[in-house]
């Protein structure tokens, strides 16, 4: 999932400046599972904001409002009314939610309340840690399951440089050295020697490398016209 | 012979080879690099040229290699995956080898992180095997990494490093046989302190015949005091020191004095190991040193080849 972190409340009154009809819009999906940005998070959000106007003595209407997902003009489409009646949107979702939006009703202000961290998963309660880069091109199957362009701090795809200690990188005790992990998974599995292939330099043109990415799928598009 | 660089020609002459280190200043004022490459003068057999060490901008060492030439000494410029990315990296070799430099030692970096600009985008488009084949194409083969031909030839003599205090131990040996299919003539080690686990790499070294096929140069670093003992052991990546040589420095009573036998104590031990080819000195901020520990660890005068 995307994983998010709400920004600074400091930040977010920054944002939201002089604007007096604020709405914090908080997505269902993976900000919510992450506890950064669901139905929760939104009223707390829009309830400290609250606070701190009144302590300001600055008139201000503050609401809270959470749908499905941000990120799909299906689920905008539904409260386009509602958010209408605002001056400034404070969104709780992933760039992906604030972009789309935008898109859809350029005359609504959309800013973002959250740092969209990476894609990855709660190692625990209240622990996240990233697990995909979105290179656009999975090696996966060549580490048997450990991403090295992700989880190496260099994205060494023939490692591990000469900073692994005790199974740890070279940046913080607090990080596992990918590569000794990949190690010690293909020693496990009997499959040592598949290391010995010089991997050749990877084609990040499939990544954000390349510009912007879209995918086309023909075969699910609808037809128009026909 | 490859490029015929002076460090080939004593590695090749069978010769126990010493190279030495520079690190370019954080400016352009390079008098004190120049300086103690005059001190080295006669001393060592080339000189290694850090790029941007620790993640430290400093001028580049391509820029201080070029100087060197001038001055009629060889330099081995490193060459990190850090900050460029194959389009500079493959630049800069052809710039390095129309400069008169003959000796390229690849090599990761450490991360940026650990220097002055910890908010740099690091780039790591390739690693650092990447890099040595990728070289190694391109003096071989004339081919740049992405296939097209080059236009006229180019060579180097190519180096790399490899850790044997790295971890997971058993691969770096497997490590070292990659890095020696990739294409490099020549290795320098991390710096050693821990003689008992660099004999166990070397042996693991010479089961596979690797001595044979690559020159293997030991690090040696001469301690100046307990405090930079401490702060190696504590702070730089990759270098490991043993408890008895920290217990050893504080001990003594001449605590730079210890430093220098140490080293020296140490390059002796390397000369007598099966498969070591040469030592590879880096006396950091403690340059002037360089030429003593060469001639008491009996290694000068160094071989005209």
């Amino acid at each position: 999932m995307i994983v998010g972190e709400r920004k600074p409340f400091e930040q977010i009154e920054e944002i939201v400046d002089s604007n007096s009809k604020i709405l914090v819009l908080g997505c269902g999906t993976c900000v919510t599972v992450c506890l950064a940005g669901g139905q929760k998070e939104a009223e707390e959000l829009a309830a400290s904001l609250r606070i701190k106007c009144k302590k300001d003595n600055k008139q201000a209407e503050v609401d809270a409002l959470t749908i499905e997902r941000q990120c799909e003009y299906e689920f905008v489409d539904q409260v386009k009314s509602r958010l209408d009646e605002y001056e400034i949107i404070i969104s709780l979702a992933c760039g992906v939610g604030v972009q789309t939006i935008t898109e859809r009703y350029p005359s609504l202000l959309v800013m973002p309340g959250l740092n969209t961290k990476f894609m990855g998963y709660p190692l625990e309660q209240g622990v996240w840690s990233e697990r995909c880069l979105g290179c656009g091109d999975c090696v996966l199957h060549l580490t048997r399951g450990i991403c090295p362009v992700t989880r190496c701090a260099k994205s060494i795809l023939n490692g591990p440089c000469g900073g692994s200690a005790e199974g740890k990188c070279e940046l913080s005790p607090e990080i596992d050295c990918a590569w000794h992990l990949i190690h010690e998974r293909l020693s496990n599995l009997g499959r040592l020697k598949e290391l010995e292939t010089i991997q050749p330099p990877k084609d990040w043109s499939s990544s954000h490398h390349g510009g912007p990415r879209t995918i086309v799928r023909e075969d699910v598009r609808l037809d128009s016209g026909e | 012979m490859i490029v015929g660089s002076n460090l080939e020609k004593v590695i090749n002459s069978g010769n126990f080879a010493v190279t030495g280190e520079l690190g370019p200043p954080k400016s352009a004022d390079i008098e004190t690099l120049k300086h103690h490459a005059e001190e080295m003068r006669h001393y060592v057999d080339a000189y290694n040229i850090t790029d941007n060490q620790t993640a430290i901008v400093r001028t580049s060492s391509i820029a201080c290699g070029a100087v060197l030439v001038q001055m009629g000494l060889e330099p081995i410029i490193q060459i990190t995956v850090r900050d460029r990315n194959r389009v500079c990296i493959q630049s800069d070799v052809l710039g390095a080898s129309a400069l008169g430099i003959k000796n390229v030692l690849c090599l990761s970096g450490d991360h940026q992180q650990f220097g002055n600009e910890p908010g740099a985008k690091g780039v790591y488009d390739i690693d650092s095997m990447q890099l040595i084949k990728g070289l190694k194409d391109m003096r071989d083969d004339g081919v740049f990494m992405g296939g097209e031909e080059l236009e006229a030839p180019v060579s180097y003599y190519l180096g790399a490093v490899e850790n044997p205090f790295a971890d997971p131990f058993e691969y770096r040996v497997d490590r070292l046989e990659k890095k020696v299919n990739a294409g490099v003539s020549f290795i320098q080690t991390q710096c050693i302190f821990d003689l008992e686990r660099f004999k166990k790499w070397m042996e693991l070294v010479r089961e596979r015949g690797l001595h044979k096929k690559v020159a293997i140069l030991g690090g040696v670093t001469p301690i100046k005091s307990l405090g930079a003992a401490r702060y190696m052991k504590n702070n730089v990546s990759g270098i490991t020191i043993p408890d008895e040589v920290i217990d050893r420095i504080k001990g003594a009573e001449k605590k730079k004095e210890e430093g220098l036998k140490i080293a020296i104590e140490t390059i002796e031990q390397l000369k007598e190991i099966e498969g070591v080819a040469g030592a590879h000195v880096m006396a950091i901020a403690w340059e002037e040193k360089v030429p003593e520990i060469v001639e008491r660890a009996g290694l000068y005068p160094r071989p005209n080849v």
